[in-house]
């Protein structure tokens, strides 16, 4: 009899209540191996291994909400953040992530001080590498950079962050936070509003989105919108007032002030009128649509306080799910390894 | 020292200069063509020649290649002289030019006879140095024209560099034409490709990359064109690669502006899909650019819109190409694989044989009035025996330039030179 390697995907996506699922057990999936060495981008994932890092990320939950916050499972094993650009909430979020699963967490980062003795990136990397590492996550300011590392490197990578291109933990935290509050991602409408043009959190979720079955919106100004988004299985919009209604969630995006070379937008107080989410302008989305925003927000400027405090917002959570998610991406990502090298050892015994 | 006469019997010559693509023998004495006939026993051949019979094989005249970055003097690392020209002789280019971007930049007299002098001991092909059209390529004055010429300059050119100031420009172009001088630009608004890397589209925005626009090609170019009708200036475009930019190149050839154009290789050989994930050495200025463009530039190159075809060879080491695609330097080698890239588009049925050599060869030597690109009677004895069909493939153990950079690892290639002759000398025969 002909099985299919994987149940039909309208099952696949169906909605799923996540209150009912015991801790700490992953939902079985026929024949499904999670076959990736690193995470580098959403784009590699298929819809599939979204689901699956969502639902193992829903187990590790419980484990941040013990007394007892540890697991053993990564004991032994060494993590080292390697960060490029000086983050503070993804750095924190990955380090923790890594110590409640028992590894050894290392933070570097490297800013800019290095590339000004001019020690390149993969002399950098080398280097870590020489200490022999499980894992790696990197954030650089440069698209690229995460694989250009897994390239040379002999461990997973996990790419936090690489200029404009992916922050694919970022977008996979998002995609579990509005499950959490929504039952699915499948058929929300998710508004994503701000500075598209510099930001790989945006690339991230509207890949994901879209492969989990969400109608995706961007609403910015034109100047920060990035030459052939349409073609990313968008609605494009250029005011909040025609993109918000019937919006499920309402992403907002950090105001890249720092990325902004010329003439992007003319004063932060324009940007703010138009763009800043209010609580006026969150009225027009549905009621009770969900308020996200990856942080660190600029408040008066894409957010006003009223509404990255209010009821709405699960601004908070998002930090939450971060850790969840994190834990869960490393042990898959390990396990993955784990399973490739066990592989091989075989092979070259034969 | 003069060499044995030498005569290439059975060849299949294409020299677009005679109009002439079918067999052929050739006879060279004292380093020069003296006789080309259909069949050898029409020639009176002196007793004691060598004979090399080329059954099977196509003659070319030498190519010339009007776009050579080296780094000699300042960078030897990245390439010197001399492995240059040992690329260009495997690649069947016989003459090129040499872009002035070395450190110090060639802009004064001592320096163009500097390369002269090195290019003399150290090259078996034939090199020509061209000059800053600026000092320092600062932008702001002129380079001594007129001396630089007579000391052996065979063209101005800002390598990479734009001239932003277009009061500059017009008196350049002015100038340089009171001593018939070629100024070659790479056009490209330093404004509008501010901190692009590659092709503006869907691919720059999906792997997160900044775009340089087409219209930051077209802007500079119809500036400089306007400047060029205006002072009757001898203008090449050195590098263009989009449909608009061949618009406006044919629009000011039909008025009679001393306009000509020329491509890199790249350009009509890839596309911006070959960057693919972050391939540094795909990147490239101009950058590559859609299919939809590439198709447009054979278009243009086969109805002469288009005069040359450069490999716009650049050596660029570790050092600068390893790296995030961002912080990359630009540039590509060509020189060895100029001309089997080239004839991939005639084995693909897109440009005829006689189109390619002309753009490689003829035209780029009218343009700057060499001694080459011809094998009439009379002219030097610069060629290459080419094997069209012989299959190979581009690895970087074999590539003699000093850095690999090349976007062509581990392509096929239908095409290989099997020997190059430089004034009627062998100075590259293939071994394999």
């Amino acid at each position: 009899m002909f099985k299919l390697p994987f149940p039909p995907i309208a099952h696949y996506l169906m909605d799923h209540s996540q209150k009912n699922l015991p801790a700490d057990i992953v939902p079985p999936y026929p024949g499904y191996t999670f076959e990736h060495l690193h995470l580098l981008g959403i784009a590699d994932l298929s819809p599939h291994d979204i689901k699956y890092l969502l639902d193992r990320a829903d187990a590790a939950i419980s484990v941040s909400r013990q007394i007892e916050k540890k697991k053993v499972t990564l004991r032994g094993r060494t993590q080292i953040n390697l960060f490029f650009e000086a983050s503070t909430r993804t750095q924190s979020s990955f380090e923790l992530a890594g110590k409640r699963l028992g590894a050894d967490v290392m933070n570097m980062s490297v800013g800019s001080s290095s590339v000004k003795k001019g020690e390149t990136l993969i002399d950098t990397a080398m280097t870590l590498n020489a200490m022999q590492p499980d894992l790696l996550v990197v954030r650089h300011h440069s698209a690229g950079a995460a694989e250009l590392l897994a390239q040379k490197v002999g461990c997973s990578v996990i790419n936090a962050g690489d200029g404009a291109h992916e922050h694919p933990t970022q977008a996979l935290l998002d995609a579990l936070t509005i499950r959490r509050h929504l039952g699915s991602v499948e058929r929300q409408t998710v508004a994503i509003c701000g500075d598209i043009l510099h930001s790989r959190v945006a690339r991230s979720n509207i890949i994901l989105l879209n492969a989990l079955g969400a109608r995706v919106r961007v609403i910015a100004p034109s100047t920060l919108l990035p030459s052939g988004i349409e073609r990313f299985g968008v609605e494009v919009f250029n005011r909040m007032e025609d993109g918000l209604p019937g919006c499920d969630v309402v992403m907002m995006l950090r105001l890249q002030r720092e990325r902004m070379e010329g003439a992007l937008i003319p004063s932060v107080r324009e940007y703010f009128h138009y763009f800043g989410l209010d609580a006026r302008k969150l009225k027009l989305a549905n009621p009770g649509a969900l308020v996200m925003h990856p942080g660190p927000m600029n408040r008066g400027v894409e957010i006003s306080s009223e509404v990255a405090d209010g009821t709405q917002s699960v601004i908070q959570e998002q930090v939450e799910m971060g850790v969840a998610l994190r834990m869960a991406v490393i042990e898959t990502l390990i396990e993955t390894s784990d399973r490739l090298s066990q592989k091989r050892s075989k092979e070259s015994k034969t | 020292m003069s060499e044995a006469p030498l005569l290439i019997t059975r060849a299949h010559l294409v020299d677009p200069s005679q109009n002439y693509d079918g067999p052929a023998s050739i006879l060279i004495e004292d380093g020069k063509i003296s006789a080309v006939e259909k069949s050898a026993s029409k020639m009176n051949v002196p007793a004691d020649m060598k004979v090399i019979d080329a059954s099977g094989l196509h003659v070319f005249p030498g190519l010339v290649d009007m776009r050579v970055h080296i780094g000699e003097p300042g960078s030897e690392y990245r390439e010197t002289i001399a492995s240059a020209s040992a690329a260009a002789a495997a690649g069947g280019v016989t003459s090129f030019v040499m872009m002035p971007d070395t450190d110090p930049v060639i802009d004064e007299v001592s320096l163009v006879d500097y390369v002269r002098r090195a290019a003399r001991d150290n090259a078996d092909v034939r090199l020509y140095p061209s000059a800053a059209v600026t000092k320092g390529f600062a932008g702001n004055e002129l380079t001594e024209f007129g001396l630089l010429k007579e000391a052996g300059a065979v063209m101005l050119s800002e390598a990479k560099h734009s001239i932003r100031n277009t009061l500059t420009l017009r008196r350049a172009l002015t100038y340089a034409r009171d001593f018939d001088m070629l100024i070659s630009k790479e056009t490209s608004d330093p404004y509008l490709s501010a901190n692009g890397v590659m092709n503006e589209g869907l691919n720059a925005t999906h792997l997160g990359l900044s775009g340089i626009p087409k219209e930051a090609e077209i802007i500079a170019l119809e500036r400089d064109l306007r400047i060029a009708a205006l002072t009757r200036g001898k203008y090449h475009a050195a590098k263009i690669s989009t449909a608009d930019s061949a618009e406006a190149i044919a629009r000011y050839k039909d008025k009679g502006a001393k306009v000509s154009a020329g491509i890199s290789i790249n350009n009509l050989s890839l596309n911006e899909n070959d960057i693919g994930r972050y391939r540094t050495f795909f990147r490239l200025s101009p950058p590559l650019r859609s299919e939809e463009d590439r198709e447009a530039m054979i278009a243009a190159l086969n109805d002469g819109t288009i005069d040359i075809i450069v490999s716009s060879h650049d050596p660029q080491d570790v050092d600068t190409k390893r790296h995030p695609f961002a912080e990359a330097a630009d540039g590509a080698i060509g020189l060895e694989t100029l001309l089997a890239a080239a004839l991939r588009l005639h084995h693909n049925d897109q440009v005829s044989l006689s189109r390619l050599v002309e753009a490689l060869s003829t035209r780029p030597a009218e343009l700057l009035g060499l001694n080459a690109g011809s094998l009439k009677p009379g002219y030097l004895a610069d060629l290459c025996l080419v094997d069209i069909n012989r299959p190979w493939v581009c690895s970087e153990e074999t590539i003699r330039s000093l850095s690999k950079n090349t976007p062509f690892e581990g392509a096929r290639f239908s095409g290989k030179v099997l020997q190059t002759l430089v004034g009627g000398r062998s100075i590259f025969t293939d071994n394999a």
